[in-house]
């Protein structure tokens, strides 16, 4: 691939976040689904951090995200009105739980490892909904809102103003990506790359393979706790759904969709699969049997993912 | 106190041999063709509602007897269809796929039985409690045990005395090497595959008659077989009859201490046996990474 395509591809990306909101009604849309596209956007791509450029099957996340929703919901209802606080305490729920079970599942490979990260990501989601007296069991956090965010010179309104949310969103989302895209660029990125290639290789050469995937693991969790917060704050609720099972194969799906080689393609994977949910969802109550049908015919015959088909072509 | 405990601990077996029957079918498809088959809680609840229908035409005994057998027929048509494809590639994708058959199967079993409960009937003779002091044991129970043990039993003679299953045991251990030495490797991944899906639709009408009958019932059950196969050891059948017998039980007897707690004790079981020993109970050295 040559660089200046690259870079261009990269600036559209940006363009059309930038100016997303202003265009989204004309073709349709709404603010709030642009920003689920951005949540689950970077949801997606924080997988692929493990699961593109790793090359381990984590079929959890959903665990880490929901922890990063439970965590901002109970701080802001319980603790203090804050969302830069409740997205703190988020994050950090997340990241030490997958810490934890990190650490325990960083010897298993393949088949084995995707099998635990599903089980082990049950876990989480039966706390929540037996735990009722602390976590509102199946009606989850409700009676909190997200709290305007206090810049000292300037209040910004998240709650009444769409758009401000959205680059508030949008705001999180870029430092985020910025931070994986150096963490990819830099030597530890290039050691992931290498063990993804050729782990009996890397290992040979000194690498400390174990310790490489569970901080991948840790690293990948951390930003997902972050969407995860994002996304309890934009519904201003958080349930036990949003910690299932199914979550995670839907952020699985979204970067095969979108391909799970390339940085940007779980953005655009979770953008497809957003905008036909919401489609699906509203005009029949079979949506479940067609996101399966989709499931099937990606898997078939999108294996490689929209940018993998663009690549292929000479087109990115 | 002794006799909920009792109660409990019977119904933890009971439990348990569910988990081991649906674990088994798992193992048998992951160790022969490396898929996690995400829909088997999707033909676990087929092979109940088809025995449901069938029960007014040719009764409960027929229902037991044929539900199964039409359950491993659909596995069969869809590893044919679909699942075959995958084989080889990235058990990312044949995960993915069985992940959309889950979420089919449940939709397609609402559509047409619809998402409530629905009663299934088990026999008189069954129904009623042999002893006045342990009500808990009705002829269903002893019978669900029974059938479980007899069909695990008869498994493990198919495994270890045929033909067939002395070849499942070889692919297990090395496809190739069968491949090249004449077997139709095909051939055999999909009577494996139909041998797993007949465990679950049996699981499944057994499961029915304890449990009641709702679309979500398969999925209610996969996560302990999960758990059960991976406490037992992975490559291990003996290991996941264990494993799941195991949690059952777990299960079973936290329900007297700490009701609360049920299912989680089983993911604490789990975390224990990763720590100490990630392969397993009886799981093979080697096949962790």
């Amino acid at each position: 691939m040559k660089r200046v395509p690259a870079v261009a591809w990269t600036g559209l990306i940006w363009l059309v976040l930038l100016t997303m909101p202003y265009w989204m009604r004309a073709v349709g849309g709404y603010t709030e689904l642009a920003s689920r596209v951005l949540v689950l956007g970077l949801a997606a791509m924080s997988l692929n951090f493990l699961l593109g450029f790793t090359g381990v099957l984590s079929f959890g996340h959903a665990a880490y995200f929901g922890l990063g929703a439970y965590g901002a919901a109970m701080t802001i209802k319980y603790i203090a009105p804050s969302t830069p606080l409740g997205i703190l305490v988020g994050v950090a729920t997340g990241t030490l739980a997958a810490m934890v079970i990190g650490a325990l599942i960083a010897r298993l490979r393949g088949v084995y490892f995707a099998m635990v990260t599903i089980a082990f990501g049950q876990v989480f989601y039966f706390i929540a909904f037996r735990w009722n007296s602390v976590t509102g069991g199946d009606d989850g956090v409700t009676g909190w809102k997200r709290q305007a965010l206090d810049l000292g010179l300037a209040k910004i309104d998240l709650l009444g103003n769409d758009k401000a949310f959205y680059y508030f969103i949008l705001a999180c989302f870029a430092i985020a990506v910025t931070l994986m895209w150096l963490l990819l660029r830099s030597p530890f990125g290039r050691t992931l790359l290498a063990i993804r290639e050729n782990e009996r290789r890397a290992r040979f050469l000194g690498v400390p393979v174990e310790r490489h995937i569970w901080l991948s693991f840790v690293i990948s969790c951390c930003f997902v706790s972050l969407a995860g917060t994002l996304y309890a704050l934009l519904n201003n609720f958080t349930d036990p759904r949003a910690l299932r099972w199914d979550q995670s194969g839907n952020f699985v799906i979204m970067a095969v969709l979108g391909g799970m080689r390339s940085f940007w393609g779980p953005l655009i994977g979770a953008a497809i699969f957003v905008v036909l949910q919401d489609y699906v969802s509203s005009h029949t109550e079979n949506w479940m049997s067609f996101i399966g049908l989709f499931f099937v015919l990606v898997v078939l015959f999108f294996p490689r993912g929209v940018l993998g088909i663009l690549r292929r072509k000479g087109m990115a | 106190m002794t006799q909920l405990l009792l109660f409990n601990v019977f119904n933890g077996l009971i439990v348990g041999a569910f988990y081991a029957l649906m674990a088994l079918g798992l193992s048998l498809i992951l160790n022969l063709s490396g898929v996690i088959n995400f829909a088997h809680g999707g033909f676990l609840a087929l092979g109940a509602y088809i025995a449901y229908t069938l029960i007014p035409y040719v009764g409960f005994w027929g229902g037991l007897a044929i539900a199964p057998f039409a359950t491993a027929a659909v596995g069969i048509v869809v590893e044919w269809a679909l699942i075959r494809r995958l084989y080889g590639r990235d058990p990312l994708y044949s995960l993915l796929l069985t992940f959309g058959l889950a979420y089919i199967f449940e939709d397609v079993l609402r559509a047409i039985w619809g998402a409530q409960s629905v009663p299934y009937p088990i026999p008189p003779e069954l129904s009623t409690p042999l002893s006045s002091q342990f009500f808990f044991l009705t002829g269903y129970r002893l019978f669900m045990v029974g059938l479980a043990a007899l069909v695990v039993l008869a498994l493990f003679l198919i495994l270890n005395r045929t033909r067939l299953g002395m070849r499942i045991r070889a692919g297990t251990a090395d496809l190739e090497t069968v491949s090249v030495l004449g077997i139709n490797v095909r051939i055999l991944r999909t009577l494996n595959f139909g041998l797993g899906i007949y465990l679950a639709g049996l699981a499944g009408v057994l499961a029915a008659g304890m449990l009641g009958l709702q679309p979500t019932i398969g999925t209610s059950l996969i996560m302990p077989s999960f758990v059960a196969i991976i406490v037992g050891g992975l490559g291990s059948l003996p290991g996941t009859l264990l494993g799941g017998l195991l949690i059952g039980l777990a299960a079973g007897i936290t329900a007297v201490f700490f009701p609360s707690a049920t299912e989680a004790v089983m993911y604490v079981m789990m975390g224990l046996v990763l720590l100490v020993r990630p392969r397993g109970l009886l799981g093979e050295e080697g096949r962790v990474s």
